[in-house]
């Protein structure tokens, strides 16, 4: 996979400190999974936080806590755990491991919902402020001109499009904020598959925007 | 049980420690001993290596859970929980990619959203068997983040403030652009700037 668009350090550095929304943290993972550089990068993001730990001042513990974390190491489930099955179904090349467990079926079988002309979506219902969703757009079709209230993340799973800001394909991330506008056109004849992941609802721009808004609800 | 009572300290007792090392010495000393130690126990299953780590590093980890909000019975468990973990996970620790320390931070940073949310924030781990072709071997760990420790240090108080903030508090960047009344821009810009600091620091470009 030949990726050209990462991650801004300032998400990878949110992802490390765990505060981003659960849709978002899954987004990034589903990335990393895909992305050797961005690993990198997250190692270091990470390395921040046990520097952190390092620095804190210790806390007092309960006088037995340390016998009776050791009475449980024995306990059925704590023995040396084998890495953990990667989902439920069988691998999918087409998906990342991460999204692979969430997912029933595979791409071309999910409950997509018609949203519009040439768009369809599926709403991964992960709750928390923002929204997260697979978004599916035809050949040809660009998804209205928006702005975000929030951050965007969106991953591409297949196909590709254009906006402003370049090409993306498989693998890429674009990683936008609210000062960003932009409107993406799918650029080659096979439908784009996003994974979109948001902290804020989007806000549409144009008449057009505005007409749809409420019907996408994006 | 009481032999498992160690002391933090203890795992550095053993090693020979000439008083002319620099302070970033032994730093570097300390937090090799506990990735070995750590390392250990995932071959050993030893129970005194984890009593060891236990000592170290719960009361910093519970100090972590305390500083995101949580109150001291509750961090007192996730603590308890995030340690259980590290026995658990022993065997996925890789000196190569990450400290001891680093790694039981991001245990614990899962544990904590877990609880918070009560379900799960989908933690990113390599399989152990798929290969990383791309990955540059930096050497141990504990390397760079003994220069990145001194390099935090150094950052100006406005970087190390957001930094804090997101790391240490688990406030996400709207909520620090709330809490300290900028935009949520300058936020990033803080933080991009603190890790291009930190990463100078690395002595190659990440």
């Amino acid at each position: 996979m030949n990726i050209s668009h990462h991650f801004d350090d300032a998400t990878l550095m949110a992802y490390s400190a765990g505060t981003l929304p659960q849709g978002m943290a899954l987004l990034v993972a589903c990335h990393l999974h895909w992305c050797p550089h961005c690993r990198q990068r997250t190692e270091h993001t990470n390395a921040i936080g046990g520097v952190l730990l390092d620095n804190l001042a210790p806390s007092a513990l309960s006088e037995d806590a340390l016998n009776a974390v050791l009475s449980r190491l024995d306990e059925p489930g704590q023995e040396f755990a084998a890495a953990e099955p990667q989902g439920t179904r069988q691998q999918d090349d087409d998906l990342p491991a991460p999204l692979t467990g969430l997912l029933e079926q595979p791409l071309d079988q999910l409950p997509w919902r018609r949203i519009g002309y040439g768009v369809r979506q599926l709403d991964l219902e992960l709750g928390g402020p923002g929204a997260t969703r697979l978004l599916r757009i035809s050949p040809g079709v660009s998804v209205p001109h928006h702005t975000h209230g929030g951050n965007e993340l969106t991953l591409i799973l297949r196909g590709s499009y254009n906006d402003e800001l370049g090409r993306f394909c498989r693998g890429d991330v674009a990683d936008l904020d609210g000062d960003v506008e932009h409107q993406p056109l799918v650029d080659t004849d096979e439908d784009c598959i996003c994974l979109i992941a948001t902290d804020a609802p989007l806000k549409f721009s144009g008449l057009m925007g505005r007409l749809v808004q409420p019907f996408i609800g994006l | 049980m009481q032999e498992y009572e160690a002391e933090g300290g203890d795992v550095n007792a053993a090693a020979v420690t000439p008083h002319t090392m620099t302070s970033e010495e032994r730093r570097k000393q300390v937090r090799d001993e506990w990735s070995a130690c750590l390392t250990r126990l995932a071959e050993t299953h030893d129970k005194s290596e984890f009593a060891r780590l236990f000592g170290y590093f719960a009361p910093r980890v519970k100090s972590y859970i305390l500083r995101l909000g949580m109150p001291d019975a509750t961090a007192e468990e996730v603590t308890q929980e995030a340690m259980l973990l590290v026995w658990r996970k022993a065997h996925l620790f890789n000196r190569t990619k990450a400290s001891a320390s680093t790694w039981i931070f991001t245990l614990a940073r899962n544990q904590s959203i877990d609880r918070m949310r009560r379900d799960k924030m989908p933690m990113y781990e390599l399989p152990e068997e798929e290969p990383d072709p791309d990955h540059r071997d930096m050497g141990e760990h504990s390397v760079i983040e003994d220069r990145m420790k001194a390099a935090i240090a150094t950052l100006p108080e406005n970087q190390a403030q957001v930094l804090h903030l997101s790391y240490y508090e688990g406030k996400s960047h709207s909520e620090i652009a709330e809490q300290l009344g900028i935009p949520l821009g300058s936020v990033k810009s803080r933080l991009r700037l603190a890790f291009s600091k930190l990463k100078a620091h690395w002595g190659e470009d990440a």
